[in-house]
């Protein structure tokens, strides 16, 4: 069982520049073919100022850093045993290439199913841009299967 | 793209689905790579199969991704105020998904007006993979 204690624990702030050739590449592995994901000419047809970043792209953040996962090790989940129940995203602003986002997490609860076979770990973050304006929130809740 | 109006949708309609490829051991080595998540359940099949999985399958945040593209083909990204999922079934190699979508709710809320879309992503088989939500903003 994991210790409960760590509800309520922040993460370490992960920050990732939003780059053109890593949104082409996301694009590339998700079947994206509208150009404004991949030519600048496009998306600034489109409104704009160069290539947005897709809705689920900013998840990335925490995973370059890799502090959340880093934080579920320390734990003492295994990585073998999770799996991604939940995910959800609220915009409030666009997040495009030449962006540095910001995400702040917590993890804000912790329970279990099943008599403890089945542990559900609930993660909170507010992800922000270069100019401190809130663009996102995002939650996420993880499955551990003891 | 042709701007939708808050007056030309109704509770029921359906959005056009979307059909993407079967999944394959390429997809996930991209997606990993893209997206930063290396977690090797996903693109190693020694390590799937030690977790006790039949195989490596595929990423949550690669079906939300699909889903995604579904409701930024129908509206602007712009437009897109929440997409909220739950993973309800893991999807595996061969696995062909496609994504639908139906208008379950028109409302106003901040000035705004907002339509509610179910989402689904299901297989070949029909099996529901991943359900959720978008909420979108229209004129």
């Amino acid at each position: 069982m994991i210790d409960r204690k760590y509800i309520g624990t922040a993460l370490p702030q992960a920050t990732l520049e939003i780059e053109k050739g890593r949104l082409r590449f996301f694009a590339k592995a998700i079947g994206e073919t509208d150009p404004i994901y991949t030519d600048e000419a496009a998306a600034k047809a489109a409104g704009y100022s160069t290539l947005p970043a897709p809705p689920t792209f900013i998840f990335a953040a925490e995973l370059d850093a890799d502090t959340a996962l880093a934080a579920l090790k320390d734990m003492g989940v295994s990585l073998a045993r999770i799996l991604h129940g939940e995910q959800q995203f609220t915009y409030f602003a666009p997040v495009c290439a030449g962006d540095t986002i910001t995400v702040d997490s917590r993890f804000t609860d912790i329970y279990d199913k099943k008599n403890g076979a089945l542990e559900f770990i609930v993660k909170e973050s507010v992800v922000s841009n270069q100019h401190g304006s809130k663009v996102a929130e995002m939650r996420s809740v993880i499955v551990v299967r003891n | 793209m042709a701007r939708l109006a808050f007056a030309d949708v109704n509770v029921g309609d359906a959005l056009p689905p979307l059909t993407v490829p079967a999944l394959n051991r390429t997809t996930l080595a991209l997606f990993a790579g893209a997206s930063g998540d290396h977690v090797p359940l996903h693109i190693d099949t020694d390590v799937a199969r030690k977790a006790g999985m039949p195989d490596v399958f595929g990423h949550g945040m690669l079906s939300m991704a699909y889903l995604g593209r579904f409701v930024t083909r129908w509206v602007p990204q712009a437009a897109l105020r929440s997409l909220d999922t739950r993973f309800v079934g893991i999807t595996h190699l061969g696995n062909v998904i496609t994504c639908t979508g139906k208008i379950v709710g028109k409302e106003e809320r901040d000035g705004e007006k907002l339509v509610r879309i179910e989402l689904q992503a299901i297989n070949q088989f029909g099996e529901i993979k991943t359900a959720g939500e978008a909420l979108i903003a229209l004129t």
